[in-house]
């Protein structure tokens, strides 16, 4: 096929950017940052053809045998494109904060090496064409983000990546149990080939369903479903980019990509509805939702009420996809896009705190909108998206799960989403007010925990720029919402070929 | 059809040029080594020169077999016969064999140079290397017990003349060891050929498996060979003395060691029960099962472990657990189960072979850089040697069976077999099997990712020594990614069509 050479291209891109930083001494600032930004942006531009190829109805497709009936599958569709849009966008941003951020430290050729890594495997799963393929880049992801969390070589972050790692290798295997049977019953499914499960026969609906919980499982744990989700919160000792890539691309999306991919994809969503599996996942993300929304009311620490909040959002995306009906689809995956923007932004504003000011702890944040102004800006962008208000792109995301829940019959839901936007608020409007409306050392009352001034404006502009820049991306998803190649346009576009409208 | 009646055909003899080539790989590493004996190479370039006319003839000889289907010779001497079988296997196995050793023979001048090794000791490195080669290269191809008696004899000797090397008393003791339980395996092993030898009058394995009929005296034959082959092959629960041997031994032996000559023995037993022992399947699934406690048990020791060298060398009696799997998959199961077995199994081989010979270099690496050799000792070594942990770590990711990795590949097939013929016992042991491996080799990691502990003076190595062990950690993961080639070469195999 003409376009095989693109998705291979863009999966080399990040690959090789890793292997040459690897390749480079720790001292080659320039030619490690050159790299890159030099990758980022290629593999963007590379992205960005795929989607016009796309949208003007080319097929990107590359595929070769691995070993007895199964082949590796890199593909463009437009579900995956989406994911891959959104992971390239935020590479760049988050790259360009990780410089910043890491300005003087140690390890930072391991760093960005395995950043490098973690977005290739990002890219992946993405563009990944069968569960073969999907499963390679799913364990990729697990092993490249491990050095990123232990990163600092505390004690502390050493045991939160052991957490980490049992959790999710146990869930890599779970998935990979699931996978080996499926194939064993049905053959190597693509993805977007529909009905050959369901072709199977009712004789053998039970293993099916005990085949999706076990997937369900090993999908679970990075998705951070409840009672999946303990590695998360722990896991927030890593650096503050690396957190920024967890929650808003990397891992949790990957697992709710997963959960996309197996309920569309592989099971199809009329048989998963048949099975009653749609009803599970409902129950388990509307759990999700409300726990994970608590837990965050209950922190103290900025970056743990932000962890507890990605628990939360990331369900938003299953409970979409577990609702019967177009309108929830397209909820389900402009969300996946949606709160990347936005919980990256937060997790950027997150550092600035800690960097220029020595903040980690919610009380400590008293009038800091007064001296970090366009960082509380931002802040505050992605913290009302979270709860959802217009025209924010949250209240887009809740406003089609709301529409959705009333399609597919099941119109309590409004309930679960009302009081997670309340929660939400409980959490969030708290931290805007001490940022806007309390007195603080920007008032000459009491001092900044550790002030470093980092840069001429408010911070280092290697960390501030990025935060707006994604801020602003969050923003205008929301105004610009019904123009072309919006995230809400884009998953109106891919429900309407699931639903076949 | 069994495939080894083919031997009678007179078209698919070996013809001169390839009668060369074999002579050429099976006695042209012993010479070099001779050579060397004399002249030892001092940089890692000339080793790897000299090497090379082998490997290219490996390199033809795989593509000519891989073309023109498999070859067999034979050759009389007096009463006896010597027969020899190319097929996609041995082929296969012939060129991992030479990919491992040229890989360590390079690593080795950079040890025998930076270890700063005694040189009258390091000059028979060479030789016993080269015959080591020779007895392996011996064993697969051979395709009567009296080829394989010669080809096991000779490389088992020179793997135990390695193992003394050091001289040290340590190396000294486990060496001894070692000798005295090859003796032992020897010595079944000429008892069930000579048991063999008399009731069916032949020792060709194409013969043998025609004519030997089940009974008392071939399942006392083939126990006494297996018994043989087990001890040899450091299998549950006789695998006592492999780790002391590898602890004492130096590195590049070790890595050959534990990534060919144990698996040789292995190769060998699957054969001949596959050809002898075809309806067995209560006793293949004894195998299997010691196969799962080896699994568990070695996965348990390697966690516990507190030297490195340990660690990796109980780490090589888990991963031969996974092999024996092989026995209950293959015997007595349907077309499609054995299918999958059979792949599986000669990938993870070669994976293991391939990634746990990176994985010795890697911490020959570590250890001759730091001076200590333990794991809690190499905290925070991650700052100063990222190429020796970064082999270690792909090695890692191949032993876990992570993809992608020829590990990955072969647990997908593994696992496809037992759930197609319903053999559910071995799921749990691949899955517990995986859990334990990532346990205990991530501490490697969790010790030298630790930034908080006191700083270590560190030697500079050689960048050619960490680049060999990097080329096998890399080739094991490519491996999964490639691994329909090969494994579509293995195909017809010893059993059935």
């Amino acid at each position: 096929m003409s376009g095989a050479w693109l998705p291979v291209a863009t999966l080399a891109t990040s690959l090789l950017a890793a292997t040459l930083i690897f390749a480079l001494p720790e001292r080659a600032w320039l030619a490690r940052t050159s790299l890159n930004l030099g990758a980022a942006l290629i593999k963007l531009g590379l992205v960005g053809w795929m989607i016009w190829g796309l949208h003007r109805g080319l097929e990107y497709a590359v595929e070769f045998p691995v070993a007895a009936g199964v082949s590796f599958v890199l593909r463009a569709d437009a579900l995956g494109i989406m994911f891959a849009g959104l992971s390239s966008l935020l590479w760049l941003f988050t790259t360009l904060y990780a410089i910043g951020y890491l300005e003087d430290s140690p390890n930072r050729k391991r760093f960005f090496g395995f950043f490098s890594l973690c977005v290739a495997s990002t890219l992946g799963i993405s563009l990944a064409g069968n569960l073969f393929t999907f499963l390679i880049f799913y364990e990729m992801l697990t092993l490249s983000t491990y050095p990123l969390v232990v990163h600092r070589g505390t004690r502390k972050a050493l045991a939160a990546g052991s957490v980490y790692l049992r959790y999710t290798l146990s869930g890599g295997l779970a998935l990979l149990l699931g996978v080996v049977s499926l194939h064993v019953l049905a053959g190597d499914i693509r993805f977007g080939e529909r009905e050959i499960l369901a072709d199977l026969g009712a004789e053998w609906y039970p293993i099916l369903v005990g085949l999706f919980v076990v997937m369900i499982l090993g999908l679970g744990v990075k998705t951070a479903l409840v009672p999946l989700h303990g590695w998360l919160p722990r896991a927030m000792v890593a650096p503050a980019p690396v957190s920024a890539l967890l929650h808003a691309v990397a891992v949790v999306k990957a697992g709710a990509f997963g959960i996309v991919r197996l309920v569309y994809d592989v099971y199809g969503i009329e048989l998963s509805y048949q099975l009653w599996l749609l009803h599970g996942l409902v129950a388990i993300s509307a759990l999700t939702i409300l726990y994970a929304s608590l837990r965050a009311l209950a922190q103290q620490e900025l970056k743990a009420r932000l962890a507890f909040s990605t628990v939360s959002q990331v369900s938003y995306i299953v409970l979409g996809v577990g609702l019967f009906g177009p309108l929830s689809t397209v909820a389900a995956l402009s969300h996946l896009l949606h709160q990347g923007l936005m919980k990256a932004t937060l997790f950027f504003c997150a550092g600035n705190y800690a960097e220029e000011l020595g903040i980690h702890r919610i009380d400590e944040l008293d009038g800091a909108g007064w001296r970090m102004p366009l960082t509380s800006l931002a802040f505050t962008v992605g913290a009302l998206g979270m709860i959802g208000l217009p025209p924010t792109v949250g209240f887009i995301s809740k406003w089609y799960l709301g529409l959705g829940a009333v399609e597919a019959g099941m119109p309590w839901l409004i309930a679960v989403l009302a009081a997670s936007s309340l929660l939400n608020a409980a959490y969030f409007l708290p931290i805007l007010q001490r940022l806007w409306f309390r007195p603080g050392p920007a008032h000459g009352q009491g001092e900044w925990p550790d002030e470093r001034r980092l840069g001429r404006l408010e911070t280092s502009g290697w960390l501030l720029w990025p935060t707006l820049a994604t801020a602003a991306f969050s923003l205008l998803a929301g105004f610009l919402a019904s123009m072309p190649f919006s995230p809400l346009e884009w998953a109106t576009r891919v429900a309407s070929q699931e639903y076949l409208l | 059809m069994n495939a080894l009646a083919v031997l009678g055909d007179e078209a698919l003899h070996l013809t001169p040029s390839l009668w060369a080539v074999v002579w050429l790989i099976v006695w042209g590493p012993l010479l070099l080594g001779l050579v060397a004996l004399y002249f030892p190479p001092h940089r890692m370039l000339t080793a790897a020169a000299a090497y090379l006319p082998v490997m290219a003839a490996t390199g033809w000889l795989v593509a000519t077999i891989a073309v023109s289907g498999p070859r067999h010779a034979s050759l009389s001497l007096g009463e006896l016969t010597l027969t020899w079988y190319l097929d996609g296997l041995a082929i296969l196995l012939l060129l991992l064999t030479q990919t491992v050793l040229m890989a360590s023979a390079v690593f080795a001048v950079g040890y025998c140079r930076t270890a700063e090794l005694p040189s009258r000791p390091a000059a028979w490195l060479w030789p016993l290397l080269g015959g080591l080669s020779s007895g392996l290269t011996l064993i697969w191809i051979a395709a009567d017990l009296l080829s394989l008696y010669v080809g096991l004899e000779l490389m088992g000797l020179c793997a135990v003349a390695l193992m003394l090397l050091p001289g040290e008393a340590e190396a000294l003791a486990a060496g001894m060891r070692y000798l005295l339980y090859a003796l032992v395996g020897s010595l079944a092993w000429l008892l069930g050929v000579s048991l063999l030898l008399g009731a069916w009058g032949r020792l060709d394995l194409a013969g043998l498996a025609a004519v030997a009929e089940p009974g008392a005296v071939t399942t006392l034959a083939v126990a006494l060979l297996s018994a043989g082959l087990l001890l040899k092959a450091s299998i549950f629960p006789l695998h006592a003395w492999l780790a002391p041997v590898h602890g004492a031994a130096w590195i590049p032996v070790s890595a050959v060691h534990a990534a060919l000559v144990i698996k040789a023995s292995f190769v060998i037993l699957l054969k001949l029960w596959l050809l002898l022992a075809p309806g067995q399947m209560a006793a293949a699934w004894l195998l299997g099962g010691l196969g799962s406690l080896a699994v568990l048990w070695g996965g348990i020791l390697a966690w516990r472990a507190q030297g490195l060298k340990e660690l990796v060398a109980f780490s090589t009696v888990g991963q031969l657990g996974y092999l024996m799997l092989a026995f209950p998959l293959l015997i007595g199961t349907s077309e499609a189960v054995a299918a999958l077995a059979w792949r599986g199994t000669w990938l993870h081989l070669a994976g293991h072979a391939l990634a746990k010979a990176a994985m010795f270099m890697a911490v020959g690496s570590l250890v001759l850089s730091t001076g200590r050799s333990k794991l809690v000792e190499l905290a925070g070594t991650s700052r100063r040697l990222p190429l020796p942990l970064l082999v270690f770590g792909l090695a890692a990711v191949t032993l876990m069976g992570l993809p992608p990795s020829a590990g990955f590949t072969a647990k997908w097939l593994l696992l496809q077999a037992a759930i197609r013929g319903e053999q559910w016992l071995w799921i749990g042991v691949l899955v517990l099997g995986t859990m334990l491996t990532a346990a205990y080799l991530f501490r490697m990691f969790r010790h030298s990712f630790d930034e908080q502990a006191p700083h270590l003076t560190y030697r500079r190595l050689p960048l050619g020594m960490d680049m060999m062990a990097l080329l096998l950690a890399l080739a094991a993961l490519a491996l999964g990614l490639v691994a329909d080639w090969p494994l579509e070469l293995l195909w017809p195999w010893g059993g059935r069509t």
